[in-house]
């Protein structure tokens, strides 16, 4: 059967036209693109990718995940079936599970008070986090060590000036 | 004819600057122990080199300036000044070693955001640092919030009587009981109470919000510490609106409004006179300010429509609000919906209750509750003489603990500095509108630094210039130290070049 190009494209604008409003998809935006922009997003299905950071608050069959970009972090509240993957989430000792979400970005949602928010429908994990090694810095201890040293020879000093 | 200071002068100075280093010195053990603890070795080794610098330091200026003089008015204010620039110098070298900031001035602008509990912040990754860097953050806030000298005043200054001076110097200028010592160690007292029942009620929110028990006491204890002294630093970069919580919210509200009211009113409800609350001008003050700064808040957000419902308008508004007329900084939005949320009738009423700020003798800043009663007390005063009889006698009073005639040096003294902070506000916002700031945005950020609020609209950032960022840290300086100190600087400065 051929397929004649412009009915495909006609199809596919009325198609466009008759979308539901939250479905337009975005891909990949950065935090500072959905913060800047809020109202051009606002109710509009986004997909946001970023670390895992803090805790993973479960409130009972929802969770806040607040994942970060670099430059913000974002609160995603997403059911708690789909975190079950998270292994790592940042902080100073760990470096959290990379993720991308895909849901209804709200820029002050009505359910939340108002918050800036995600709410997520899929979580799709990109990397697994690690913990980080924390090696002694011995520049640090060197510098330590010297001080110490010219702390003593204060103290010594101080001596000889009371005598 | 201008006295060109003496080497006397500079060597008692240095001698009381010396002492106090060596009392900030000591409180960055408890970063150590927490670095230990958490078994963060390399944060420790951070506060270990740092310690030894300010003892070092400290130590120098004690043996070189050793005196057994007590200080006069003019030395205890610049001992003052200039301890709390030793202070960001000093506190701000275990940030700069945690790798966190990108410059030692970003470093010292946090520091001394710390110390003045100001809240605005330039650090990188806040959410991978250490427990122990976090707690140092926090504790700077809480040192700062009951003052760096009324810290070396309870626990390594005894009986002398330069004690008053420094207290004073450092914007107290209300003796809770009549000893300054014992006044000092009544505002740990009040503080450590809170800060217990305070971690308590955020560390159990924070459980029953789903977080960790170890994170959410640590997170408590910050968080209390924050917002008991109008800081408004947080563990994490997104502040309030980490935690998601309606409760959380209420709580730091509560805390930051106790931050805000007077040592002195504290004492009077611990002693069991609790209509002094009702009574006091200060608090009166406090509740019409924030009746009116929330109507044109809650009229801005309104006619923008940010809000889907008035509860997400109150929440949202109200929070901020609190946040900026208590001088504490937390936010539950983000910088940069100030600008694409609120209208500039809303920012207008935040910058307006930010100026503000909390009582005298509290850890806020700005103008302060006391002067605008104060002021408000005159004008009434002036309209009544106008409108009654010549010969009638108008004298007005007011309620602050005692019943206060309203004399004119007391009018004298807040318009000085009421119109010293409107000078600072003003100077800052034309420095930010000198880098190309628009004006409202520039004078929101100013405002913020000098009455130590902690706010942003986003101005404050790494790539803001350097000059803009020395000024924020003069601003957060001046304004925490009320200008006295700083203007006896100016002067010995002045003394120093000119005298003879």
């Amino acid at each position: 059967m051929k397929i004649n190009l412009k009915s495909v494209l006609l199809i596919l604008l009325i198609s466009l036209a008759f979308y539901p409003k939250a479905s337009v998809f975005c891909q990949n935006l950065s935090s500072s693109e959905l913060i800047g922009n809020a109202k051009e997003y606002d109710a509009k299905l986004v997909t946001y990718a970023g670390e895992v950071i803090g805790d993973i608050m479960v409130r009972g069959e929802f969770a806040w995940v607040n994942i970060s970009d670099g430059d913000n972090a974002l609160g995603v509240w997403i059911n708690a079936s789909l975190l079950k993957e998270i292994n790592f989430t940042g902080n100073y000792k760990n470096r959290g599970d990379k993720v991308e979400v895909t849901g209804i970005f709200h820029r002050a949602c009505p359910e939340h008070g108002g918050d800036l928010d995600i709410h997520a429908q899929s979580l799709r994990k990109l990397g697994i986090g690690r913990i980080v090694n924390q090696r002694l810095n011995l520049d640090k201890k060197n510098l330590s060590i010297v001080l110490f040293g010219a702390l003593i020879l204060i103290w010594i000093l101080t001596l000889f000036k009371h005598k | 004819m201008i006295l060109k200071p003496r080497l006397e002068d500079l060597k008692i100075i240095g001698f009381y600057l010396g002492k106090i280093i060596l009392g900030l010195a000591f409180t960055m053990v408890v970063p150590i122990l927490a670095g230990l603890c958490f078994k963060e070795l390399n944060p420790a080794l951070d506060f270990l080199i740092s310690i030894e610098i300010s003892v070092f330091l400290g130590l120098l200026l004690l043996k070189i300036c050793h005196t057994d003089k007590d200080l006069n008015w003019m030395q205890g204010m610049i001992v003052v000044s200039l301890s709390w620039i030793v202070a960001m110098f000093l506190g701000a070298v275990p940030l700069y070693l945690s790798g966190h900031w990108k410059s030692f001035l970003d470093a010292c602008f946090d520091a001394m955001s710390g110390f003045a509990t100001t809240g605005l912040v330039l650090v990188q990754d806040l959410d991978h640092m250490s427990y122990t860097h976090n707690l140092w953050r926090h504790l700077i806030m809480f040192l700062g919030g009951q003052g760096i000298v009324v810290i070396a005043l309870s626990f390594f200054v005894r009986g002398f009587s330069g004690a008053f001076k420094m207290y004073v110097g450092e914007a107290r200028d209300e003796r809770i009981l009549p000893n300054v010592v014992h006044t000092s160690r009544f505002i740990w007292l009040v503080s450590f109470v809170y800060l217990v029942l305070g971690t308590i009620a955020l560390g159990i929110t924070g459980i029953f919000n789903g977080m960790k028990p170890l994170n959410s006491f640590f997170h408590g204890a910050c968080i209390f510490m924050a917002a008991f002294d109008t800081g408004g630093f947080s563990p994490q970069s997104q502040s309030i609106l980490y935690y998601h919580s309606m409760p959380y919210e209420i709580i730091t509200v509560i805390i930051m409004v106790l931050g805000a009211l007077n040592f002195k009113l504290h004492y009077h409800l611990w002693m069991g006179n609790r209509k002094e609350i009702f009574r006091n001008i200060e608090t009166s003050t406090l509740f019409v300010t924030i009746i009116i700064t929330f109507s044109i808040v809650a009229v801005g957000l309104a006619q923008m429509g940010s809000y889907p419902s008035a509860v997400t308008l109150f929440r949202k508004g109200f929070y901020q609000l609190i946040s900026g007329h208590t001088g504490t900084g937390f936010q539950t939005i983000y910088p940069q919906q100030f600008l694409s949320d609120w209208n500039n009738l809303a920012l207008v009423g935040v910058t307006m209750a930010m100026a503000l700020g909390g009582a005298v003798c509290s850890t806020t800043g700005a103008i302060k509750m006391l002067r605008i009663g104060i002021i408000f007390k005159a004008f009434k005063e002036d309209l009544k003489r106008i409108i009654v009889p010549e010969r009638a006698l108008v004298i007005e009073k007011f309620h602050h603990i005692k019943e206060v005639f309203l004399e004119d040096k007391l009018v004298r003294s807040a318009l000085i500095i009421t119109l010293a902070y409107i000078i600072l506000y003003g100077l800052g916002a034309l420095v930010g509108m000198f880098y190309g700031y628009p004006f409202l945005n520039a004078l929101f950020e100013s405002t913020s630094a000098a009455a130590n609020v902690g706010l942003s609209c986003g101005i404050t950032s790494i790539s803001m210039p350097a000059a803009l960022k020395i000024t924020y840290i003069i601003q957060m300086w001046a304004g925490r130290l009320e200008f006295m100190s700083v203007f006896t600087i100016l002067g010995f400065l002045i003394a120093a070049v000119k005298g003879k």
